[in-house]
């Protein structure tokens, strides 16, 4: 697991990035590091389901959508806080990550099936939110600017910076764990071999759907985040595929099954973009880079940007 | 001595083709038991439905009493019994440390006490100095043992070996065969599935003979030897005649069976 | 309410076959290159997005009407195909499911951005001088873009099924979908009909595209709409098989139309979601599918 990075090394990013917002004033940047640690957060989420367990979905952005309405519609209609409205966000997603994991992995999808199913039932979503009215329907739903920290919104960059923050260094421990718990070696058996982890005794039935209710929480979560920090809600947001593609491809890119791949990922192709746009300035340049990105990763890296690091010291590569 | 499996009239049909035939069988705890017969009898069949990676279409499968037809080999698992697969199944890319691990968190939730149980086991079946390897890069000879220890490491009461020995030469076969004995001897009960005539006389208490999914015969090894159908399932009808014809002594026949039963 | 239901359903219902007839021609292609390649094309959406443009900047730069555009645009398409197979896909994957899956994501991630930096993504469509020309059949009034887009359809789905059961190149790619090693031992290339595979596939999308376009319109998203539409139908009819992707085809064009005639607009798109899911869950080898 280890990679070449010590703890050391780690702590000290940490305490870095802790200390960055009193250093560099420019909200801009710090707000570009948000979105990082928010894409990477989400990366992470998919990491779960598919670079330990194997089962790559399409359609990530479910959990994240459903989420963010969930917070959404309950402090709008219902008044009831972000800060407690975000756990019921991780419920939701957490309860869609059950049924579409029961869906799914009862009836024995996998690969392709598997993340074409996903694709649909985002696409489901997507279409309810666009026809029902307490989600506002296709109008969406306008959040109110009330900073405070029950409300989850800050005044400056500076508090959406650390909350990003913290959820990516969750996001991060839980990985970590999974990597030395039970939990994850059987995870990540069913990855490698299915019908041998059923043999040796491993439920993977119970053990695939407990992973995607976790990335289905951690999803939900995100979307309060999102909610809160941009205002506005509607269906082709909450529900976007491009949001379900960024969740694999940074992870992909820093390394599917590692601690920091997406993290890694996240802060390869943000650099990569920010690069691009100031280079030409055109809308969708980026994604082409992204698209081309994925390719050449999994035609020559396929253990993403860890693995390489993984080859080049030596270590007992994938 | 404990009944520790008892399969009662296991029948199985695929569309019009009946693979198993009302087969009943037992296991007694301690013992070694093979299942033998010539290819395409139905026996990696039967052992699938025993071991509940497929649904019988009648019959009952009881371990230790109790009645565990139709469980998820999961749940079969933590009653006890563990099977291996023919075509070995590795946890590709993970070392075959981390291999036997898996097999060890059945019983264990921490990661130290997996490592150490994987490690012992590891060392029974010799295959200490490549814990490290990955085993993708294991010969079939490793693959085998790895198969071997992963089941092992789940501790189980009743291990199912499907083909062990397929595809090891002599001298493999030798140092599998006394592996499973050690494992015999620390309280498990083995059940294998076996072509290799050598291993089976040299293992095996007990026989089991299965051709076109039914049970032709059964007995200690010997007895099995000289049994004419078992001869005829091998070497074909008149087999058995012509052989008592020509060949009129126990250990001829027995060296002409043993020929028939290499795949 | 409930009359006006009633009494648009036969319109709902022939608008749905004319559509259908271009979904099944979509779909044809996407199982074509399942049942031979055994992967699942999720590039298939941004290359109709891509032959749609074809058409459209043929008819806008050339004045070529779409319909006669097929002529150029179908040899075009399968020679994309075949060289974004030879050269690219086939190379790339090393043969895992997985990647294969992710590599045609990436190329409809690809495709799509780079016709949203080219060609913008403002909403384009052809207007013929007889777009809005209708066939009075009494009971219906049917367009005559969708009625020949209808029977064009029918017409290229008989020429595949011909190319398929009549020539070489149909029974070489027959040998391989059924049997890849035997069809090496008999000397097939099989990389080569991989790539000519993909290619007919691809080519069956510019067809689709060329009539589509004068009854629908195009922007870069327009692929992802019909992703899941193709995959529904595919899934419905069998994956792998020719049958089941036309009459897959017309029950979902049915479906769309008639749900959407029903349900409303939005709703409607809901039920080929829906339907897809059910499928998978608990009858994955379709209508007419044998293989898994």
């Amino acid at each position: 697991m280890a990679i070449s990075i010590s703890r050391w090394v780690q702590m000290g990013l940490l305490v870095l990035a802790v200390v960055l917002p009193l250093a560099i004033q420019n909200n801009f940047y710090l707000d570009v590091l948000t979105i990082i640690f928010f894409t990477a957060y989400l990366g992470q989420s998919w990491n779960i389901l598919g670079g330990y367990a194997g089962q790559f979905s399409f359609g990530g952005v479910m959990f994240f959508g459903t989420g963010a309405y969930a917070s959404t519609i309950l402090w709008t209609t219902y008044g009831i806080p972000p800060i407690y409205g975000v756990f019921v966000a991780i419920l939701a997603g957490a309860i869609v990550g059950l049924i579409v994991g029961y869906a799914s992995f009862r009836y024995g999808l996998r690969g392709s099936y598997f993340a074409l199913i996903t694709l649909a039932f985002a696409e489901m979503l997507r279409i309810i939110a666009n026809s029902v009215e307490f989600t506002g329907g296709g109008v969406g739903i306008f959040l109110n600017f009330e900073p405070s920290i029950m409300n989850l919104q800050f005044i400056n960059a500076r508090g959406f910076y650390y909350l990003s923050l913290g959820m990516v260094v969750i996001s991060i421990i839980i990985a970590m764990w999974l990597e030395r718990s039970r939990f994850g070696a059987q995870l990540i058996a069913i990855r490698e071999n299915e019908d041998a982890a059923e043999a040796l005794g491993i439920n993977v039935l119970r053990s695939k759907i407990l992973a995607i209710m976790i990335m289905g929480g951690m999803g939900g979560a995100a979307g309060t985040f999102y909610a809160q920090k941009y205002l506005y809600l509607d269906p082709p947001i909450a529900y976007s595929i491009a949001l379900s593609v960024e969740m694999l491809l940074v992870t992909i890119v820093g390394g599917m099954g590692t601690v920091f791949g997406p993290l890694v990922g996240s802060f390869v192709l943000h650099i990569v973009t920010e690069v691009a746009k100031h280079l030409i300035e055109s809308p969708g340049l980026s994604l082409i880079v992204y698209g081309f990105i994925l390719i050449l990763i999994i035609a020559y890296l396929p253990n993403g940007l860890i693995g390489l690091f993984k080859g080049l010291s030596g270590k007992r590569g994938k | 001595m404990a009944l520790l499996l008892d399969v009662k009239s296991i029948s199985k049909s695929f569309g019009g083709l009946k693979a198993v035939s009302d087969a009943s069988l037992s296991v007694d705890e301690g013992k070694i038991v093979s299942l033998i017969g010539p290819n395409g009898a139905g026996k990696t069949t039967l052992f699938a439905i025993i071991s509940g990676f497929l649904g019988a279409d009648s019959g009952s499968v009881f371990l230790n009493n109790e009645n565990i037809t139709g469980m998820k080999p999961h749940r079969i698992c933590d009653k006890g019994m563990v099977r291996t697969f023919q075509i070995t199944q590795p946890f590709a890319s993970l070392s075959t440390l981390e291999n036997i691990m898996v097999g060890a968190y059945k019983n264990t939730s921490l990661k130290a006490k997996a490592k150490q149980k994987a490690t012992e086991v590891a060392e029974l079946v010799g295959m200490t100095h490549l814990l490290n390897t990955e085993a993708n890069s294991l010969t079939v000879a490793g693959r085998k043992r790895l198969e071997l220890a992963r089941a092992l490491a789940t501790d189980p009461k009743l291990l199912l070996l499907d083909e062990v020995m397929a595809g090891l030469n002599p001298s493999e076969i030798d140092e599998i065969v006394n592996i499973i004995k050690i494992i015999r001897d620390s309280g498990v009960t083995i059940f294998l599935i076996e072509h290799v005539m050598k291993a089976v006389v040299n293992l095996s208490d007990y026989s089991y003979v299965l051709n076109d999914g039914v049970l032709i015969a059964h007995g200690t090894p010997k007895q099995i030897a000289n049994d004419p159908l078992v001869i005829e399932a091998y070497l074909g009808q008149g087999a058995a005649k012509a052989m008592t014809k020509n060949t009129p002594t126990k250990a001829k026949a027995s060296k002409t069976s043993k020929k028939g039963g290499k795949s | 309410m409930m009359s006006y239901t009633v009494s648009m359903m036969p319109a709902a219902v022939m608008n749905g076959l004319m559509y259908g007839s271009i979904y099944a021609l979509v779909a044809l292609g996407l199982t074509l290159i399942y049942g031979v390649l055994h992967i699942i094309n999720f590039a298939h959406g941004a290359l109709l997005m891509l032959a749609l443009y074809a058409a459209f900047f043929l008819y806008s730069i050339l004045g070529i009407d779409p319909y006669l555009g097929i002529l150029i645009v179908v040899p075009g398409s399968f020679i994309f195909g075949y060289v974004l197979y030879r050269f690219m896909i086939g190379k790339l994957a090393h043969g895992k499911d997985q990647n294969i899956l992710l590599i045609t994501l990436g190329l409809s991630i690809v495709f799509e951005n780079m016709a949203m930096l080219f060609f913008s993504a403002d909403q384009r469509t052809v207007n013929l001088s007889y777009s809005f020309e209708t066939v009075d059949l009494g009971f219906v009034l049917l367009s005559i873009p969708k009625l020949i887009s209808f029977f064009a359809s029918l017409v290229i789905c008989f020429l595949l099924w011909m190319l398929m059961s009549m020539t070489d190149l149909g029974k070489a790619i027959r040998a391989v979908a059924k049997e890849r090693q035997g069809a090496r031992l008999v000397g097939i290339d099989v990389d080569k009909i991989f790539a000519a595979t993909y290619g007919i596939g691809i080519a069956c999308l510019g067809a689709a595209g060329c009539l589509l376009l004068p009854i629908f319109y195009v922007d870069p998203y327009t692929g992802n709409l019909f992703v899941i539409i193709a995959f529904t139908i595919v899934v419905l009819g069998g994956m792998g098989s020719i049958v089941g992707a036309l009459i897959g085809g017309f029950i979902i064009g049915i479906t769309e139309s008639v749900g959407g005639l029903i349900l409303g607009e939005s709703l409607g798109q809901i039920g080929i979601s829906v339907i897809f899911i059910l499928i998978l869950m608990f009858r994955p080898n379709g209508l007419f599918g044998g293989k898994t």
